[in-house]
């Protein structure tokens, strides 16, 4: 099944290759990755759409939390959480289908970001699955290219930072029983 | 501008605030200034033959102590060589630090001389890395690696640092604090779950203590001893485990696993409760997972949330460092016991009756022969002299096997090996890093004839040092575990596992300044041990034992653990 884990790790060189490493090591199939700086720039923020059973999911996330330099990993999957995803198509189409493809488009509120007698190149944003239909109804029309982004999540949940704080050199670890921080 | 120091300099400033007083190492080109700076460092650089070795060596020197063990090596191969021992430390969980060096970082990319990709080669292989081209960060990094390899779950770190970071120069200031804000370790346990936990223990009727090597990196034996003794269950310590509880203790069964005892294993499959305390489930305990302990409830008590439910779902799990949470769970069931500990105590008095019964109807016992050594004699012995204070530093194969399931461990950190990754060669350089940590203990490197060949390089270290380290060469012939599996599962289809032309150890030894030996006869072979011991300096024992003899019982893989196979197969009459 599809998982979607949202992670938020400190931008640190390496920092992507210990996630994807980490993916492929234990066997997880990965689909999609976006990854991107945040608000703060010290922190990058990934979606990562993974294929997995149903009882690795929980494994997954504990996997992720184990990296030093993540933050926090989270399984927005079952929400509550914004799961996007954005298209660009391009569509080699003859004058009769114009009209009717920049109709399609505006069903699927897509834009037109170029026109050429060729065809057009379109951009949609949606869930995947609304975006698949789009694609496929684009593919009647003629030859298409397209490239996804794969799926960014914002998660909806109101859950906090467990952030543990420094300790003095030489001390030992102290469990973080307070949640502490947010993004 | 009087305090400006070298980055290599500053390094061997976070080393001495670390408290390392010795570093397993190689040098080479790029880590030149780093050894420059040694050469009037008051640390001790102990000059092993490979850079593999350094890592085992620094491993010997954690698990003999508990401390975190350092070595380094140079860039390019000396950093490449180092993989093995950062693997099989990450599987075993033990806590070193490796420092190797890196070419310059303007040369970085180029494919320059002695370039390889050190941080991503050991991205899996380490618990965190680090790349540092910036002499700024080099302190703080040395101090965070120190921080991540010792706490938590423990584990290796390696530290890469360019040519230049070694040679730049920069303002020393000492490192205060410690901050990843990442890094969550889970230590106390949950407060509801610990008294849960200790309810199932005072209502099972058939509880089992099933502890690893999460107790002897915790340091908490002593803990699990008052757990023993409280709740007054039977108990195996993994092969990772072993000497977490006393051998001599009355609740001590024996390993459990593959090459486990029919009390041990009988044991597991039987309880009603297992309790599970820093272990991870692995292959070789479990048998076949689903046929595993498939009548117990489980309460599994690791500091690593992700070792929690990966193989076994618990039906209790907690989350903790078991030094802090088993005085808790002591505490509760103390709490309990007027009220439930007569509740099963009938129960439970059958079940010790049966685990005794178990143990007498299958001993773990050394076979002795008139005619010849046999693998199982020449543990006892060892044992015989170690009186369980030893440490016994092993490679792996049949003579791992054996040393574990006949040798007693009544401390921790005696028994030192290459559990998870089963890494041939780990056992002679091992030795040597424990015999540094603990020059007062009488170090045993029990080998196999294939593996001491893997590093025989070393014995120059034990020589240069004069390390009293005893070494004894279980020689067969045979890679015998290899063989072993040959012969049972590949219709005794032998293999490339007959190892000829071993050499004369008398030579060897002599060749390079002390005493080897050769032993064939069973007579002598007890005297032939003793005078090893007695050798103030080292020695090296090559005691040839019976060849085909095969480490039983047996767990054939994929099978459930309690399908022992007991003894060789008996030859058929025609």
């Amino acid at each position: 099944m599809q998982q979607i884990v949202s992670l938020l790790m400190e931008n640190k060189p390496g920092a992507l290759m210990r996630v994807t490493g980490l993916f492929s090591q234990r066997g997880y199939n990965i689909e999609s990755l976006t990854v991107s700086r945040t608000l703060d720039p010290t922190l990058s923020r990934m979606t990562i759409t993974v294929d997995v059973e149903q009882n690795v999911r929980a494994q997954v996330i504990k996997q992720m939390n184990k990296l030093i330099n993540v933050l926090q990993a989270a399984d927005v999957t079952d929400g509550p959480a914004v799961n996007r995803e954005l298209v660009l198509v391009r569509v080699r189409i003859n004058q009769q289908t114009r009209t009717a493809v920049l109709k399609e488009a505006e069903i699927f509120g897509a834009r037109v970001v170029d026109s050429t007698t060729e065809g057009f190149c379109l951009e949609a944003t949606g869930d995947p699955e609304k975006l698949d239909e789009f694609i496929d109804v684009m593919r009647s029309y003629g030859e298409i290219e397209a490239t996804r982004s794969g799926i960014v999540s914002v998660s909806l949940d109101n859950k906090k930072l467990r952030l543990s704080p420094p300790v003095p050199r030489g001390a030992a670890p102290e469990e973080v029983l307070e949640l502490q921080g947010a993004e | 501008m009087s305090n400006l120091l070298s980055g290599a300099k500053i390094l061997l400033n976070c080393l001495a605030a670390e408290n390392v007083d010795c570093i397993f190492g190689y040098p080479g080109g790029v880590t030149l200034p780093l050894y420059d700076a040694m050469y009037d460092d008051p640390v001790k650089h102990i000059l092993v033959r490979h850079e593999q070795n350094a890592a085992f060596a620094a491993q010997g020197y954690a698990r003999a102590t508990g401390k975190v063990g350092v070595c380094c090596a140079t860039s390019g191969p000396g950093a490449t060589n180092l993989v093995t021992g950062l693997v099989d430390a990450m599987m075993d969980s033990i806590p070193i630090v490796a420092l190797t060096g890196q070419v310059s970082s303007k040369l970085m990319g180029s494919d320059a001389f002695q370039e390889a990709d050190t941080f991503g080669i050991t991205r899996s292989a380490t618990k965190h890395n680090f790349l540092v081209k910036n002499i700024a960060e080099l302190p703080q990094v040395i101090h965070e690696a120190f921080y991540i390899a010792a706490s938590g779950r423990p584990g290796p770190v390696l530290v890469d640092v360019t040519k230049d970071a070694f040679q730049g120069q920069a303002h020393y200031t000492p490192v205060k604090e410690i901050h990843l804000p990442g890094y969550r370790v889970f230590t106390e346990g949950h407060g509801g779950q610990i008294r849960r936990a200790a309810q199932m223990m005072w209502e099972a009727e058939r509880p089992y203590i099933y502890a690893g090597g999460g107790i002897i990196a915790a340091n908490a034996s002593d803990e699990l001893r008052a757990l023993t003794e409280a709740l007054d269950a039977p108990a195996v310590c993994t092969l990772m485990g072993l000497g977490a509880l006393p051998a001599e203790h009355r609740n001590f069964i024996s390993m459990p696993g593959m090459h486990g005892s029919y009390a041990a294993n009988m044991g597991m499959s039987h309880a009603d409760l297992l309790i599970a305390l820093g272990v991870r489930f692995d292959d070789r305990v479990t048998g076949r997972l689903a046929a595993f302990a498939p009548h117990a409830k489980v309460i599994h008590v690791d500091i690593d949330p992700a070792e929690v439910g990966k193989n076994r779902q618990p039906d209790l799990p907690i989350v903790g460092n078991v030094k802090r949470v088993l005085p808790k769970l002591v505490a509760e069931l103390e709490g309990l016991a007027p009220s439930m500990k007569a509740k099963n105590a009938g129960s439970r008095a059958a079940w010790w009756k049966q685990i005794r019964a178990w143990k007498e109807e299958h001993p773990l016992t050394a076979e002795t022969s008139p005619n010849e050594i046999k693998p199982q004699h020449l543990m006892a012995e060892i044992d015989r002299l170690s009186g369980g204070r030893a440490i016994v530093a092993s490679d792996v194969g049949q003579h791992q096997m054996w040393a574990a399931q006949l040798i007693r461990f009544n401390e921790p950190r005696l028994w030192i090996n290459s559990g998870g990754l089963g890494s041939m060669g780990f056992g002679l350089p091992a030795a040597i890093g424990a015999q540094f940590a603990r020059p007062d203990k009488l170090v045993f490197a029990i080998v196999g004839d294939g593996g001491f060949q893997m590093s025989i390089p070393e014995l120059a270290t034990i020589v240069n040092h004069s390390l009293p380290i005893k070494i004894v060469v279980m020689n067969n012939g045979y890679l015998g575990m290899v063989r072993q599996w040959q012969e049972l599962f590949y219709n005794n289809r032998l293999s490339e596992v007959t190892l000829s032309s071993f050499p004369d150890v008398e030579k060897l030894a002599g060749a390079y300044g002390f005493k080897g030996r050769t032993v064939d006869s069973v007579k002598e072979m007890p005297d032939a041990l003793r005078a090893a011991v007695n050798e103030p300096g080292p020695y090296l024992l090559n005691v040839k034992v019976t060849p085909f003899e095969n480490v039983y019982p047996m767990v054939p893989a994929g099978g459930a653990i309690n399908e022992m196979v007991l003894r060789p197969p008996q030859p058929v009459e025609v």
